[in-house]
């Protein structure tokens, strides 16, 4: 039943989503989080998003050959997460506690302002799956009613 | 004479069908809004509706002009689920555009619930019919 896949479909959405929050939140947290040497510092991570292909089922429905499933995927996945090659940021400050040898220290190449993107774009798309939910659940009851 | 439950219920079953169908795909696109390289998909109704009732009888067959050719039939899996042109793609790839996808998910949602209300009422003439009232 296609309908019954509307639920997985959105749900997967709504996970996927929650894990980008879950990255974005990470990210705005260790902004600050200074280290005293490259490799030991927090890296910008992102999520990596694949849609999740199914086999088209061509099951004939009702014994008509016409009628066949047409299922065009099962929603979202997230395949992984990366941390960013971006450059990290060096500081001078020699006051610092966490200074080098030569007084720099690393800070995370994190960018405040595409993270707080990322926060509304994912808690709007977030809203948008819950929505589908919604209707796809109103459609549902309103097919166990058939007859009364 | 029996009564015909095809005949009785007419379009309506294979129009909520095809409907549940659609609402699927359109609830992939919105769950892909933010999948690069993800190509918004959609079904083109009325050859899907046409061909589940079987008014048409267009098949993808491949033509046979020799008797040593292959029959290959059938060999197109989906033919009526068309990629949407998008108005504004994005940098990277997508072509879903939600608020035309959720607009498009909402108008199918009330068109099963129409289709679902002349099939209740079939349903409910059918019963008066037999209790003759």
């Amino acid at each position: 039943m296609a309908l019954g896949n509307i639920f997985d479909i959105a749900g997967s959405g709504m996970n996927a989503q929650s894990l980008r929050l879950n990255t974005t939140a990470s990210n705005l947290a260790n902004a600050q989080a200074a280290s005293s040497s490259a490799d030991q510092v927090y890296r910008n991570r992102q999520p990596v998003f694949a849609a999740i292909q199914e086999k088209a089922m061509g099951g004939a429905l009702f014994g008509n050959p016409g009628m066949s499933d047409h299922t065009a995927g099962s929603g979202v996945e997230v395949l992984g997460i990366v941390e960013s090659d971006a450059p990290l940021e060096r500081r001078y400050e020699p006051s610092h506690p966490m200074a080098d040898d030569e007084g720099y220290v690393f800070y995370p190449n994190v960018n405040v302002v595409e993270e707080m993107t990322n926060m509304i774009s994912a808690s709007r798309s977030f809203q948008m799956n819950v929505e589908v939910m919604n209707s796809a659940k109103q459609m549902v009851q309103r097919v166990l009613t058939l007859g009364q | 004479m029996t009564i015909s439950f095809a005949n009785a219920l007419g379009i309506h079953e294979s129009a909520m069908h095809v409907r549940g169908q659609r609402a699927s795909i359109l609830a992939d696109n919105l769950a892909n809004v933010d999948t690069p390289n993800y190509k918004a998909k959609d079904l083109d109704f009325k050859q899907v509706l046409s061909r589940a009732t079987g008014s048409t009888k267009e098949t993808f067959a491949v033509q046979v002009t020799n008797d040593r050719h292959l029959n290959a039939q059938g060999f197109d899996a989906n033919p009526d689920m068309l990629y949407r042109v998008p108005h504004q793609p994005s940098i990277d790839g997508n072509t879903v555009e939600d608020q035309i996808e959720h607009a498009e998910y909402m108008k199918n949602a009330l068109q099963f619930q129409a289709s679902f209300t002349f099939l209740n009422s079939k349903f409910k003439g059918l019963t008066s019919a037999l209790r003759g009232e």
